[in-house]
């Protein structure tokens, strides 16, 4: 018998070896940014908060008005949720009366799907209800594929994918870029309706050098922004103001679509901290890493064959 | 051997009434859920969309019918014959414990009636985790269901059924041992990709191994915690040679389970953040004792001699293994300033409606089947 207990724990320990093989391993590489990939860049030293995008989002994804005081009239969402899939926030602090300051200053916000070039939603889907275009990087949502687990928002590092609890029949919502706009050769209805420029559309190319050159312009000298498109004739001229060097998404849980300038520090304006490394490839490295060509799980299974075969024979009732 | 014989007795009960009205009020309040939607019964949100729903039913509750795998790969692997007498109970609780998991999850996922696309190749998703979990959990409930056949087959006393079924169990019995061992590591890596929102006490990438590893010690526990309160609740002898000797095995376990649990915290550096004294710490603290205990209690052999010893030890370990559980998926679970998550009362009841209904058809089945071995009291 104690022969027996050694190779229980032999066969423990080897099992756990198979397992736990699983965590130094790079059994995949980080995904990439598809050359033709489109998203925005949104600029908060350029915004005014007007919502002007908000009010665009709502009309032209035929989203439904959200009253979030006992007698609003207008749509007045405090945050992101199922019926609201873009929202400008405000930060304030101290006497809230410099923008784009850090101390008694204030600066908006532009909150929506960042589509990430490696998505964790789309690595959680069990259904592929989620997926990521090959060329525009557009993450999109497929409700007739969706089994509503919700995996998606537990795994969204941003909390985007929202779940419509308050419907029998619900969906995921989610910002989606305006892909359905696009076939009309038209973009996301946010940056088109942006007075400011603060969100313009382009290929995450032309955005990322724009913001790269914004770095180094000099606070104060006046620059042409350039107004819904990047590569948009209309500009706003205007003064420059006190960036912080960092460009957020460029390289946040391995980068995303849409990218970020600001003059106050991003944790403050709820943006998260993310590593450089995208969850999805931590977890699909360590899944892959057990189950790669099913050989583990095989090759167990033939020895829980073998070993039940034997077992079972003999001790038959 | 000894063989196993149908308890016999009446079916409606006390205990049983008790557990009827529990599933009453559960089945009024899912009613509800599927008119209303989920809000209308759960405190379930944007930033916490899994609550006891799935940190109990399934995450914690598979673990918790992991006796039938537990037992399997000691019986039948090891070829311990000697705890033969146990395999079928910790089967007929594991049977139980899966289907309501599945259950469970019908009603906790919105879009229940697209389910089956789990299972449709165009919709497949291999890099998913829950993919993963959802196919094999799915495909053991069945191989549980064919695992207890013989005894099916025995009750309606179809003989030449049972032999056939015998002569194939050993591919029933192989598959009903990868599964879990697949499902119930990978229940642990659905938190791997969660990053940053998984607060680092309980985000590792040894979660698969960590949550395989306690789901083996629960199934060790609650064949040794089920069977002293049938033999209590049915009067029947207590199994306490064969139950200590299992119980050996606990320690052993559970410190291997507490060296890669510890070593990757101080390996880590994550060490600092269980004298923060906050809510997470204070839980990971109480965690990591109730693992302890049992593991301290059953090191010596004389305390696995005695029954309240073993029932306590069991006790605490099926806890610990809960505790860890929900620690990970909820309490150490954070999206973000302004989300709170504790479960409704609607929620609570639906749970403790699927408990009770578990437990019901347990005490049909053993009444009226051949499942417990028949040392019976005079």
């Amino acid at each position: 018998m104690d022969i027996k207990r050694r190779n229980f724990l032999k066969i423990a320990a080897g099992g756990g070896l198979l397992l736990a093989g699983g965590v130094p391993a790079m059994a995949r590489e980080p995904k990439k940014l598809s050359p033709e990939a489109v998203g925005m860049l949104y600029d908060a030293t350029a915004c005014i908060g007007c919502r002007a995008c908000q009010t665009a989002c709502k009309q032209h994804n035929e989203m439904p008005v959200e009253h979030s005081t006992p007698n609003s009239v207008w749509d007045d969402p405090v945050d992101l949720s199922s019926k609201t899939l873009n929202i400008i926030k405000v930060y304030a602090t101290g006497t809230a009366l410099n923008k784009d300051s850090e101390t008694d200053g204030y600066s908006f916000i532009k909150r929506h799907c960042m589509h990430c070039v490696d998505p964790a939603c789309v690595s959680a889907c069990p259904v592929s209800a989620l997926k990521k275009h090959a060329q525009t990087g557009v993450v999109s949502y497929d409700k007739g594929a969706c089994i509503g687990c919700r995996y998606c928002q537990l795994a969204c590092p941003y909390n985007i994918p929202k779940f419509e609890f308050d419907k029998p029949f619900p969906q995921i919502r989610k910002c989606q870029l305006c892909d359905h706009r696009f076939k009309d050769n038209k973009y996301s209805a946010c940056c088109e309706f942006c007075p400011t420029g603060a969100s313009v559309f382009g290929k995450v190319s032309d955005l990322l050098a724009e913001a790269q050159k914004r770095l180094t312009l000099k606070p104060g000298e006046y620059y042409n922004y350039p107004v819904a498109h990047i590569k948009s004739a209309q500009v706003s001229y205007r003064p420059v103001a006190k960036y912080l060097p960092r460009i957020y998404g460029e390289k946040e849980g391995g980068g995303s679509q849409v990218l970020m300038l600001a003059a106050v520090p991003f944790e403050k304006l709820g943006m998260p901290a993310l590593d450089e490394k995208s969850d999805a490839a931590f977890s699909e490295n360590i899944q892959h890493t057990v189950y790669k060509g099913m050989i583990g799980p095989g090759v167990l299974l033939a020895g829980l064959l073998f070993a039940a075969y034997k077992n079972t024979n003999k001790s038959d009732e | 051997m000894t063989e196993s014989k149908p308890l016999g007795g009446k079916i409606i009960t006390k205990p049983f009434l008790v557990c009827a009205f529990f599933f009453a009020i559960a089945a009024v309040l899912l009613v509800k859920r599927f008119i209303y939607g989920i809000g209308a019964v759960s405190n379930l949100s944007d930033g916490y969309p899994w609550g006891i729903w799935i940190a109990y039913d399934v995450v914690t509750g598979t673990a918790i019918a992991c006796g039938g795998y537990s037992m399997a790969l000691l019986v039948y692997i090891f070829n311990k014959g000697e705890y033969h007498p146990l395999v079928k109970p910790a089967l007929l609780a594991s049977m139980f414990g899966y289907t309501l998991a599945g259950f469970s999850v019908m009603f906790d996922i919105g879009r229940y009636w697209q389910a089956y696309n789990l299972f449709l190749p165009k919709y497949f998703q291999l890099n998913s985790v829950m993919f993963e979990v959802a196919l094999c959990v799915s495909l053991y409930i069945g191989v549980l269901w064919m695992e207890f056949s013989p005894t099916l087959a025995e009750w309606i006393q179809a003989k030449g059924l049972k032999k056939a079924l015998n002569r194939v169990m050993f591919i029933f019995i192989a598959i009903g041992i990868l599964l879990p061992t697949m499902h119930q590591s990978s229940l642990g890596s659905l938190l791997l990709i969660a990053g940053k929102k998984v607060s680092p006490l309980w985000h590792t990438g040894f979660l698969p191994l960590l949550f395989l590893i306690s789901a083996i010690t629960m199934g060790f526990a609650i064949v040794i915690f089920e069977s002293i309160i049938s033999s209590v609740g049915f009067r029947r002898e207590i199994e306490t040679p064969i139950l200590s000797k299992l119980a050996g095995l606990i320690p052993v376990l559970i410190a291997i389970y507490l060296v890669v649990r510890f070593a990757d915290i101080l390996i880590g550096g994550k060490i600092g953040l269980v004298f923060a004294f906050d809510l997470k710490a204070i839980m990971f603290i109480i965690e990591n004792i109730l693992y302890i205990i049992p593991a301290v209690i059953l090191f010596s052999p004389e305390n696995r001699s005695r029954n309240r010893q073993l029932f306590i030890s069991a006790g605490c370990l099926l806890l610990a293994g809960s505790v860890y559980r929900f620690n990970a998926f909820l309490i150490g679970f954070d999206p973000g300033a302004g989300w709170q998550y504790f479960p409704s009362f609607s929620e609570i009841m639906i749970t403790l409606g699927v408990i009770s209904l578990e437990i019901m058809a347990y005490m049909i089945f053993v009444k009226k089947m051949p499942v417990l071995s028949g040392m019976r009291h005079a």
